[in-house]
C-alpha cells in the first residue's frame, strides 16, 4: 500500500488493497492476543490475512526493557498475499521500548499510535532513549497519534471494580477497538471470543468487553482520525474457511491423517518451543481419537511413539532441534525396525538453545543425515501456515504406506503463523489406511505356515505389519540387523548389504509427484532465465517477490520442494533448463549443498539467520540482481566470476565482514551480494 | 493339525477354541547365546516354564529389551518383542501399555539398561505405574561390553575401564525403585528356581508397574561372588555366631511370616521402638517384624532394603512391597473414556470449528 494513502482526507472509508500493521508492547501487555484478534476480524471479513508473531524467549523479560518487547505484525489484503508484509504501514506501540525496537522498520509516512501513559521519565529510561521521543522530533517522518490508551481504557473499565493494576491492563483491548474501527473491522467476533475466553472471571470478562467498545466509540467520535480505512475481501475460491495458525494445521493434518487411516492416533512427545502447541492442541482432542502422552524427555516420547506404531496407532512425536538430536538414535532403530512414524521438528534459531523463539531453517540436513548407519528417510517440508495441514497428511501417508518413520520440517514462523486455511470436505481427504497382516505369509523349511515381516511389497517395497494380539503372527524386530523375509538376527555380510540396499531403494522409490515450475512466461527452457527454488516456509516470501520482480517487468520461475527425501525425479532436469538457479534459505546453504550433491547442479544461494523470515522487497532486490548480472554477463560487461569459484567466495565472505552494520540493517547484504556476484556462471 | 508359525496347533480348550499354550509354545528357534553358565538361561528357562502357566496367549505377551547380555532374552520367547535401544526399553513398553491394556507387556533389561543409561526411564514408569513387569537381570557389570563396572558394581571393582578399582557408590535397586514409588518391589536370585517362578507369577499378577531385582550370575565376568544359597532351617554345623556370615545365605521375605534367618533362625529384623528403625537381632526377640509388604508407607521396605549395606553379607529376597493403586493404563483409558462420553468426536466439526465463514463461488 502506498502510505500516501493514509494521510488522504476522503469522506467514508478509504480503500486500501492491502495494510501492513504491528501491535507491539511488552511481553506483559498481551500484543499476541491483540494480534490474533485482529488477524480473526480480518479473516472474517473475508481478506487474505498473513502474519508474524514475534516474541522474546523469556516469559517476562525486564518490563519496559527492548529486550521484552513483544510484537505481532499482520498483513491484510483484498487479493491473495504470501507474506505478513516486509514494512508496516501502522505501528501501535504500547511503551516507548516497543517504540524504539520497531520504529526503524516503520515505512516513512506510516502511522504510529502510542500510549502516552507509558512515556514517562522512568519507561523513557527503561527503553534507553536519553531524549523523549515525542519532542525531539525523530518522528516527524511518520503521522503520530500519542493517546492515553491506558488512561481511557482503565476509565472506560472503572465500573468493574477491577484492582488498578487489572483496569490497566485492558490497553490493548481498547487498542485492539480503535485500530478495528480505523479499519472498518467489526469487534462482535472478538466480544463473543472474551466472554469465552474470561467465562470463569465475569470481572475480566465485562471489562476487556468495555474496553474494546470503548476503543472502537473512541475512533468514532474523536477528530484524533481523519480516515477511516477498508480492505476489501479477497476473491478466495468458494468454500468454508477458517483463519488457521500453523501448528494446529500440523496438528489438524494429523488428526485428519489418522482418521484418514482408521487408526487412533498416538502422541509423544516433551515440550519445546515451538512445537508444544501441536502437543497442546492435540492433548485437547481425545474425542477425536487421539490419544496424547507427555513423556520424561524427547528420547522417551519418540519411544513412546515407537511403542504405539508397533501395537497398532500411528505414533507420531513433535519436537523442535534439540530434542530431534535427542531422538535420533531412536530414529535409526524405527528405519531398521520399519514402522510407520512421524516426527516433527518445528524448527528454531540453533545450534543448542540458540534463539528458542525465532524461525530458521537450519536443521535440514540434521534430519537427511543426522542418524548414525544408513538410515535413509523421507523428509517433507511445511510450506505456510495452512500447508501444515496437507504436509501433515501427506507425511503420514508415507509413513503408513512404506513402514518409515517420516521426518516432518516445520518452522517457528509456520508455527506461530496464521492465515485463512480453506476447510476440505472430509470426503475429498484421501483413504491413507493399510491392511495389517492377519495371516502367515509363508512356509518354513518344513512346509509349515510362518509369519515372514520382512518379506516386502514387490511395488513399494513395505514389509508386512502384524501387531500384538494378532494370532500365530507372533515376532521379534529390533535393532540388530534383519535376516530378508524372515526378520531373524543376522550377521551375514551379505544380508546386511542387502538389507541397506533395499530400505535405500524403498526410500527412493517413495512416489512423490513431480516438481513443478511457476513462471508465466514459458515453461523451463523457453521462459525465464533464473529459477528460484525454496523449501519450507520461503514459499510466502519467494512467491511474493517472483511477484514483485515480474510486475516490473523481469521473468523470473519460481518452484518449491514439498519433498527433499525423496526429491522429485524431474528435478535435475528442470534444473538444468535454466541459466542460473537462485536458492534462498534461512540457514547458510543447506538445500543448496544437497541439491548439488544430487543433481551436480551447481546453485546460487542467498542465506540468511536473522531469526525472521526473508522480507520481498529484500529478494526481489536479491532476485533482480541475479537477473542483471545474467544480462551484464551476456553483454560482456561484468566481471563476474564464476560459481565454485573459492576465491570469489572468500572474497565475498571478506566483504561480508566488513558490511556486518550494513546487514543488520535489514537490506544490502553480503550474502546477496555473494548472489549477485556468483550470478553470471 | 494345523501348525502356524511351526507350530503345531490343536484345539482342545472348549471355550476359547484353542488349547492351553505350553513350553513350546513360548520357544523360538533361535539358537540361545550366552556364554555356559550363564544366568540368563536359568531366567529364560524360567520364564519359558512361567509364561504358559499364566494363562495369557503368546500373542498376547510382548516382551521388550533394551541392550546388553540380558537384552537378548526376547528373541527366544516366541512371542511378540522388540530388541529395542540402549536404556530406553520402558519408553517403548509404555507406548505398547497405555494403548493396548489387553496385552502383558514385560521389560527385559540389565543393571548397566536399566541404571546407568536409562536410569530416567526407570524412574519415570515406576512413578506412573504403568502396567509393565520389569526383570532387571543385575550381574553387577557391564556383560556385553566386556565387563566394565556398572552402577551397582560395588566400590573397589577392577575392570577394563577401572584397573585401579572403581570409586562410584552403587545403586540398591530396590532402594531406587521404592524411591521412585514403585508399587511392586521384588528380589530374586537366578540360581533359585522356585523362589524365581514365585517372585515373577507374583510380579505378573500385580495390575501396575512390577520391578523385580534378579540377581544374576555373569561367570565370565564373575562380578559378584557367588554364595551358596540356602533355605531357611537347613543346618550347618560350621556355622560361625555372626548374622553377617555368608553361610547363611539371603534373608528370605515371606508375607506374614516373621523376618528371621540362620540355621535355627537364631537371627531376626526387629524394629528399635524408639526410633522405628529396622537392624538385626535376635531370632527370638519380641520386636521381631512380621513381614508385610502390602505396608503402605514405604519407609518400612526402605529399611529392609538398607540392611543389606551395614549388617549382612547378602541382601534379602523376596517381595519388598506389594500395594494398590491404579495403573497408568487404567487411568489413561479411565480419562479417554470420560473425555469422550458419547463415543467418537466429528472430524467435520473438528476442521470447522466454530470461527469459520463460508466464501460462496
Ligand atoms: C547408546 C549405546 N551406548 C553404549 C552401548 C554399548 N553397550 C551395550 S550393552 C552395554 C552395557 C550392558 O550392561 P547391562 O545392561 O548390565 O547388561 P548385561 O550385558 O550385563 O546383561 C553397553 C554399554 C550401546 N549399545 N548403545
Ligand atoms: S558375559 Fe556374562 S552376562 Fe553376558 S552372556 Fe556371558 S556370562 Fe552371561
Ligand atoms: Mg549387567
Amino acid at each position: 500500500m502506498p502510505t500516501e494513502q493514509l494521510s488522504e482526507r476522503s469522506e467514508g472509508a478509504r480503500r486500501l488493497e492491502n495494510v501492513v500493521i504491528r501491535f507491539a508492547g511488552d511481553s506483559g501487555d498481551g500484543m499476541q492476543l491483540t494480534g490474533d484478534r485482529f488477524g480473526a476480524q480480518a479473516a472474517a471479513l473475508g481478506n487474505d490475512v498473513a502474519t508474524l508473531p514475534n516474541y522474546p524467549a523469556e516469559i517476562r523479560a525486564p518490563a519496559g526493557t527492548v529486550a521484552g518487547v513483544s510484537s505481532y505484525q499482520l498483513h491484510i489484503a483484498d487479493h491473495d498475499i504470501r507474506t505478513p508484509g516486509d514494512q508496516p504501514d501502522v505501528l501501535i506501540a504500547m511503551n516507548p521500548a516497543a517504540l524504539k525496537a520497531n520504529v526503524a522498520e516503520l515505512r516513512p509516512g506510516g502511522v504510529i499510535i502510542l500510549d502516552t501513559d507509558a512515556f514517562t521519565v522512568l519507561g523513557l529510561e527503561k527503553a534507553g532513549y536519553d531524549v523523549d521521543p515525542l519532542t525531539d522530533g525523530s518522528l516527524d517522518a511518520f503521522q503520530v497519534h500519542a493517546i492515553n490508551l491506558t488512561g481511557f481504557a482503565a476509565a472506560a473499565v472503572a465500573d468493574h471494580n477491577l484492582k488498578r493494576k487489572d483496569a490497566a491492563r485492558t490497553k490493548n483491548m481498547f487498542a485492539l477497538g480503535l485500530v478495528s474501527w480505523m479499519f472498518s473491522q467489526q469487534i462482535e467476533d472478538t466480544i463473543a471470543y472474551l466472554h469465552k475466553r474470561f467465562a470463569s472471571k465475569p470481572d475480566v470478562q465485562a471489562a476487556n468487553v468495555s474496553a474494546l467498545r470503548a476503543g472502537w466509540i473512541y475512533g468514532e467520535t474523536t477528530e484524533a482520525f481523519a480516515n477511516v480505512y477498508e480492505v476489501k475481501p479477497a476473491p478466495l475460491p468458494a468454500g468454508t474457511y477458517r483463519h488457521m495458525k500453523g501448528n494446529k494445521a500440523v496438528a489438524y493434518g494429523l488428526v485428519a491423517a489418522a482418521h484418514q487411516a482408521g487408526m487412533p492416533l498416538f502422541l509423544g512427545a516433551y515440550p519445546i518451543t515451538p512445537a508444544s502447541e501441536i502437543l497442546h492442541e492435540l492433548a485437547a482432542l481425545v474425542s477425536n481419537d487421539v490419544r496424547s502422552f507427555q513423556a520424561e524427555d524427547e528420547i522417551a516420547a519418540i519411544g513412546a511413539a515407537i511403542g504405539g506404531s508397533y501395537a497398532g496407532t500411528l505414533g507420531v512425536t513433535v519436537t523442535s532441534g534439540p530434542g530431534m538430536a535427542l531422538k535420533a538414535e531412536a530414529l535409526g532403530l524405527a528405519v531398521i525396525m520399519e514402522l510407520p512414524l512421524v516426527i516433527v521438528n518445528v524448527q528454531r534459531g540453533g545450534p543448542s538453545t540458540g534463539l528458542p523463539t525465532k524461525t530458521e531453517q537450519s536443521d535440514l540436513l540434521q534430519a537427511l543425515y543426522g542418524r548414525h548407519g544408513e538410515a535413509p528417510m523421507p523428509v517433507i517440508a511445511v510450506r505456510s501456515a495452512a500447508d501444515g495441514f496437507d504436509a501433515a497428511m501427506e507425511a503420514a501417508r508415507i509413513a503408513l504406506a512404506y513402514r518409515t518413520p517420516v521426518i516432518l520440517l516445520s518452522d517457528a514462523y509456520i508455527a506461530n503463523g496464521s492465515e485463512p486455511w480453506r476447510v476440505p470436505e472430509v470426503e475429498e481427504l484421501p483413504f491413507i489406511g493399510i491392511d495389517l497382516a492377519t495371516e502367515p505369509n509363508g512356509v518354513d523349511a518344513d512346509g509349515n505356515p510362518i509369519f515372514l515381516p520382512y518379506a516386502r511389497d514387490p511395488v513399494t517395497l513395505a514389509r508386512p505389519l502384524a501387531i500384538p494380539g494378532t494370532p500365530g503372527l507372533t515376532h521379534r524386530i529390533g535393532g540388530l540387523e534383519k535376516a530378508d523375509l524372515t526378520g531373524a538376527v543376522s550377521y551375514d555380510p551379505d544380508n546386511h548389504d542387502f538389507m541397506i540396499r533395499t530400505r535405500q531403494s524403498k526410500i527412493d522409490g517413495i512416489d512423490v509427484p513431480p516438481l513443478e515450475v511457476d513462471d508465466p512466461s514459458g515453461p523451463p527452457g523457453s521462459g525465464a532465465d533464473v529459477l528460484v527454488i525454496g523449501w519450507g516456509s520461503t514459499w510466502g516470501p519467494i512467491g511474493e517477490a517472483c511477484r514483485q520482480v515480474r510486475a516490473e517487468g523481469m521473468k523470473v520461475a519460481q518452484a518449491h520442494l514439498r519433498h527433499i527425501v525423496p526429491l522429485p525425479a524431474n528435478l535435475a532436469s528442470v534444473l538444468s533448463e535454466y541459466h542460473t538457479v537462485l536458492v534462498p534459505e534461512m540457514n547458510l546453504g543447506q538445500l543448496a549443498g544437497h541439491l548439488r550433491r544430487e543433481t551436480l547442479i551447481d546453485t546460487v544461494g542467498y542465506n540468511r539467520t536473522r531469526g525472521m523470515p526473508f522480507w520481498t522487497a529484500e529478494l526481489a532486490s536479491v532476485i533482480t540482481r541475479v537477473i542483471q548480472g545474467i544480462d551484464e554477463d551476456a553483454s560482456g560487461a561484468a566481471g563476474t566470476k564464476p560459481v565454485g569459484d573459492v576465491g570469489a567466495r572468500l572474497a565475498a565472505m571478506s566483504e561480508a565482514g566488513a558490511a556486518k552494520p550494513a546487514a543488520h540493517a535489514g537490506t544490502a547484504t553480503a550474502s546477496q551480494h555473494d548472489a549477485t556476484r556468483e550470478a553470471g556462471r | 493339525m494345523s501348525t502356524v508359525n511351526g507350530k503345531a496347533e490343536e484345539p482342545v480348550d472348549g471355550a476359547s477354541g484353542r488349547r492351553a499354550p505350553t513350553v513350546a509354545d513360548f520357544t523360538t528357534g533361535q539358537e540361545v547365546r550366552w556364554c555356559p553358565g550363564c544366568g540368563d538361561h536359568a531366567i529364560l528357562s524360567t520364564m519359558r516354564g512361567l509364561l504358559p502357566a499364566l494363562g495369557v496367549a503368546p500373542e498376547n505377551t510382548v516382551v521388550v529389551s533394551g541392550i546388553g547380555c540380558s537384552s537378548r532374552l526376547p528373541y527366544y520367547l516366541d512371542t511378540y518383542g522388540i530388541h529395542s535401544i540402549h536404556g530406553r526399553a520402558p519408553s517403548f513398553a509404555t507406548g505398547i501399555s497405555i494403548n493396548r491394556p489387553d496385552l502383558s507387556v514385560w521389560v527385559v533389561t540389565g543393571d548397566g539398561d536399566a541404571l546407568a543409561i536409562g536410569g530416567n526411564h526407570l524412574i519415570h514408569a515406576l512413578r506412573r505405574n504403568v502396567n509393565l513387569k520389569i526383570l532387571l537381570l543385575n550381574n553387577h557389570i557391564y556383560g556385553l561390553t566386556k565387563g566394565q563396572a556398572s552402577p551397582t558394581s560395588k566400590v573397589d571393582t577392577i575392570g577394563p575401564s577401572s584397573p585401579f578399582g572403581s570409586l562410584d557408590n552403587p545403586f540398591n535397586p530396590i532402594a531406587l525403585a521404592l524411591g521412585a514409588g514403585a508399587t511392586f518391589v521384588a528380589r530374586t536370585i537366578d540360581s533359585d528356581r522356585r523362589h524365581l517362578t514365585a517372585t515373577l507369577t507374583a510380579a505378573a499378577a500385580h495390575k501396575g508397574a512390577a520391578l523385580v531385582e534378579i540377581r544374576q550370575g555373569c561367570p565370565t565376568f564373575s562380578a559378584i561372588p557367588r554364595q551358596p544359597s540356602r533355605a531357611a532351617g537347613q543346618t550347618s554345623p560350621e556355622e560361625p555366631d555372626n548374622p553377617a556370615a555368608p553361610e547363611h545365605g539371603p534373608i528370605r521375605l515371606s508375607p506374614g511370616l516373621p523376618i528371621v534367618f540362620g540355621a535355627k533362625e537364631q537371627w531376626g529384623v526387629v524394629r528399635d521402638p524408639s526410633t522405628g528403625e529396622l537392624g538385626i537381632g535376635h531370632g527370638g526377640d519380641s520386636r521381631v517384624v512380621v513381614h508385610d509388604p502390602g505396608t503402605q508407607n514405604s519407609t518400612y521396605a526402605y529399611g529392609l532394603a538398607r540392611l543389606a549395606e551395614t549388617s549382612l553379607a547378602e541382601p534379602p529376597i523376596g517381595v519388598y512391597r506389594s500395594v494398590s493403586q491404579p495403573s497408568f493404563d487404567q487411568l489413561y483409558q479411565e480419562r479417554l473414556a470420560t473425555a469422550r462420553p458419547d463415543g467418537r468426536g466429528d472430524l467435520r466439526s473438528l476442521l470447522t470449528g466454530s470461527d469459520s465463514w463460508v466464501v460462496a463461488g
